[in-house]
């Protein structure tokens, strides 16, 4: 091929923008914040983002490169970890639906981790039920008066804001009254209490949310339009989740470690089982990697649900063969102490923290029950669960 | 372990379609089931369509022989519709396995033979054996001696091909001192035979020790797409029949018991169909990965194949068990096919060496 395609001109500019960059901002001379916002003024942030907001409206699999030349020229990353909500979840969000304002003030910050976001989604008394939730927003002025109580929110104290849905309207069916909304946590209105969980620590927090004023500018959509607004949200965290792309990334490969470096503690009941897992895990990747190739040609289903309860099911199958495997030192555990992590790890810390965070991957993000329903009716197209709920005023539903 | 294309092509897809239609209006289920009742007249003719009006028997012969020169991937696309139907037809045992074996003699007669369809070939050992596999038969001085039991694809031959010390060994099954007797099988959509020669005179095709080896690789990794065929056929059939199926004055499809049961059945049927376009994809590429790539897809499909079509048995009741409906064909292929090529537990014995997670 002699004329260079279309693809080739893309990834050459690009390269050039990131010399640019580089020559510009020399990571070693620079400061972190200051080379993150020059990077983020440059379109080399997300570079599936329109220009102007940390993209150049390139498709997304272009990021690969550009990250991977920053990373060989030492440029500092923006720790994607530390705000996986704010960029997985409230920065498509407000992209698919902010105003110009709300963009512009929004997202560049979001981006290079100077504000952190969180979810104010779950309630005590909607879980899988999401849109039965019972938090209040009356408008007041140009201002939305809040109460109400979140649930499992990770991030909540650190987070600078909050994506937020909150019921607008009680008269109506339950999916109708809702309006989404973008929270500021430092509002004196704002409660945030740890969560302590079976691991020890406290990943997640409970809100609680008293009369927390809320201008109508951050407001995420129309009135009542709330509903679509968090269903986009939710579609984004299921593409973010599932594993690696290298043959044991993730929890087989802690757990092929372990087998290696305990040549006394094996068996052949365990080994059997061992097997039995890496081979699932090994094609739950090559399904994964599968996915990856069928999204990026554009056809987009329910099969990210799918995907994850498999993630979910290997991940606890797994850990638990790991503290067999350990046998005494299985049962030692690192430490109960109450902490509060700035992230999630599935990974890290020992085998019993492992077998306990794990347990949470079958319920948050989507519990398995509730992805197995909507694997069998929008992708076996099988008949829906009744649904008595769904014509009712949400006022008059029972409680 | 590079980055394959695992979504098909617009040729396999066109691939899948032709073989597709044949299938469905020559190997009508009943036609299938009679094979069970001594009745194989639906196989030999449906077998020459293929090799003659689509030329599948020469698929993997390189064009030099006269072949079509396809990869491993057209073969996987033809195994995935030959499991979907349970065809009774030897593509798997002449076409992929014997072909593969016999490819690096060069022997061009026989080459343009099998790519022509003018010939059906079979290697001579037992449907179980896997890649590890060590010859039963011996040969010296071109005469053969040996049992071998349960061979696929034998009663069909005209070219029975011995593995032996220093080659294979060609063999005409008419020829004196060979007998094939054929073996009532669990599977009769692919029915074995007993072989014994005694003193049989053959041909010398000379070929590495590995070419056998090879070949059975290639055959396990491929199975895994005739395991997927059965499989995604038992799944659809069976959400089919699920949502007509009323009892209870509902539909049993509105039933989360079951519904969560088939969604459980549709991750494993997408899992194993990820697994075996993997395996497929390396062994055209002729990817050092194979070897894993080859277990892992067959410690998997075979499993979900046997599941799925147990599913289908119970999920359809009452019906399900009868001679009358065709599961039965799809529960005895994935049962027989699941000790084919190797065991689940030889595999997944061979993986533990491979990727170092030693007993």
């Amino acid at each position: 091929m002699t004329t260079p395609s279309a693809e080739d001109t893309t990834a050459d500019d690009l390269e050039r923008r990131v010399h640019r960059l580089l020559e510009e901002h020399p990571p070693s001379t620079t400061d972190r914040l200051a080379f993150l916002r020059a990077r983020f003024d440059a379109g080399l942030a997300w570079v599936h983002f329109p220009e102007g907001l940390g993209g150049l409206g390139l498709a997304r699999h272009h990021q690969a490169r550009v990250d991977a030349l920053l990373r060989q020229a030492g440029a500092p990353d923006n720790d994607p970890r530390r705000n996986g909500i704010g960029l997985g979840m409230a920065a498509p969000t407000i992209l698919a639906f902010g105003t110009d304002e709300q963009e512009e003030r929004f997202l560049r910050p979001l981006w290079t981790g100077e504000e952190v976001w969180c979810q104010l989604f779950s309630e005590p008394g909607a879980g899988s039920d999401l849109a039965a939730l019972a938090t209040r927003a009356v408008p007041d002025g140009d201002e939305w008066v809040v109460n109400g109580q979140k649930v499992w929110t990770s991030a909540a104290h650190e987070a600078r804001f909050a994506i937020l849905v909150a019921r607008t309207d009680p008269s109506v069916p339950k999916h109708a009254g809702l309006t989404y909304f973008i929270c500021d946590m430092t509002d004196p209105g704002v409660e945030v209490r740890p969560l302590r969980q079976i691991t020890g620590e406290a990943e997640f927090n409970e809100v609680f949310l008293t009369d927390v004023r809320i201008p109508d500018a951050y407001r995420l959509g129309a009135v009542g339009e709330g509903w679509r607004v968090a269903t986009a949200t939710l579609n984004n965290e299921r593409v973010a989740i599932g594993g690696g792309a290298d043959r044991e990334s993730g929890m087989v490969g802690v757990v092929a470690r372990t087998w290696r470096e305990c040549p006394d503690r094996r068996t052949p009941a365990l080994h059997a089982r061992l097997l039995r897992l890496w081979v699932e895990a090994e094609v739950a990747r090559i399904a994964g990697e599968r996915l990856r190739q069928k999204l990026a040609v554009g056809a987009p289903g329910p099969e990210g649900a799918a995907m994850k309860v498999t993630f979910a099911r290997l991940a606890q199958e797994l850990s638990g063969l790991e503290v067999e495997l350990l046998g005494d030192d299985g049962l030692r555990y690192q430490d109960w102490t109450m902490r509060r992590p700035d992230r999630v790890d599935f990974t890290g810390r020992d085998a019993g923290y492992r077998y306990l965070r794990a347990k949470g991957n079958s319920i948050e993000g989507g519990t398995s029950e509730v992805l197995l329903n909507i694997v069998a009716e929008r992708v076996l197209g099988l008949p829906p669960e009744p649904r008595a709920d769904k014509d009712v005023p949400w006022k008059e539903l029972p409680r | 372990m590079t980055r394959l294309d695992l979504l098909s092509t617009d040729v396999e897809d066109s691939l899948r379609d032709t073989v597709r239609s044949l299938l469905t209006a020559r190997c009508t289920p009943d036609r299938v089931t009679a094979v069970y009742d001594g009745d194989d007249s639906v196989a030999a003719p449906l077998w020459q369509a293929l090799v003659g009006e689509l030329g599948l028997g020469g698929l993997l012969v390189p064009e030099e022989y006269g072949g079509a020169g396809a990869s491993a991937r057209e073969a996987a696309v033809v195994l995935s519709e030959l499991g979907r139907a349970a065809a009774p037809v030897p593509f798997l045992t002449s076409a992929v396995v014997a072909t593969l074996a016999v490819l690096p003699s060069g022997d061009s007669d026989l080459l343009g033979g099998l790519a022509s369809g003018s010939v059906t070939a079979a290697l001579v050992v037992p449907l179980t054996a896997g890649p590890s596999f060590s010859p039963v038969a011996r040969a010296s001085a071109g005469r053969v001696t040996g049992a071998v039991p349960v061979v696929a694809g034998a009663l069909e031959a005209d070219v029975l091909l011995v593995p032996a010390s220093d080659g294979l060994v060609a063999v005409d099954p008419a020829s004196s001192g060979v007998v094939v007797s054929p073996v009532v099988s669990l599977d009769m959509t692919r029915q074995l035979a007993d072989v014994a020669f005694e003193g049989a005179s053959g041909r010398l095709l000379p070929v590495g020790p590995d070419a056998v080896g090879a070949a059975l690789q290639v055959g396990a990794a491929l199975l895994a797409s005739e395991q997927v065929g059965i499989a995604s056929h038992c799944l659809e059939e069976t959400v089919a029949y699920l949502k007509e199926r009323r009892q209870f004055g509902r539909v049993l499809a509105s039933y989360q018991a079951l519904k969560h049961r088939l969604a459980d059945l549709f991750i494993q049927v997408s899992s194993a169909e990820a697994a075996a376009s993997y395996a497929a994809a390396v062994a055209a590429a002729a990817d050092p990965d194979l070897p894993v790539a080859t277990a892992v897809a067959q410690a998997y499909c075979s499993s979900v194949a046997v599941r799925a079509a147990e599913e289908a048995v119970q999920l359809h009741g009452g019906i399900g068990m009868t001679w009358e409906h065709p599961t039965h064909l799809y529960l005895k292929r994935a049962k027989a096919d699941q000790l084919a090529f190797g065991s689940p537990d030889q595999h997944l014995s061979a993986l533990a060496e491979l990727v170092d997670l030693p007993a």
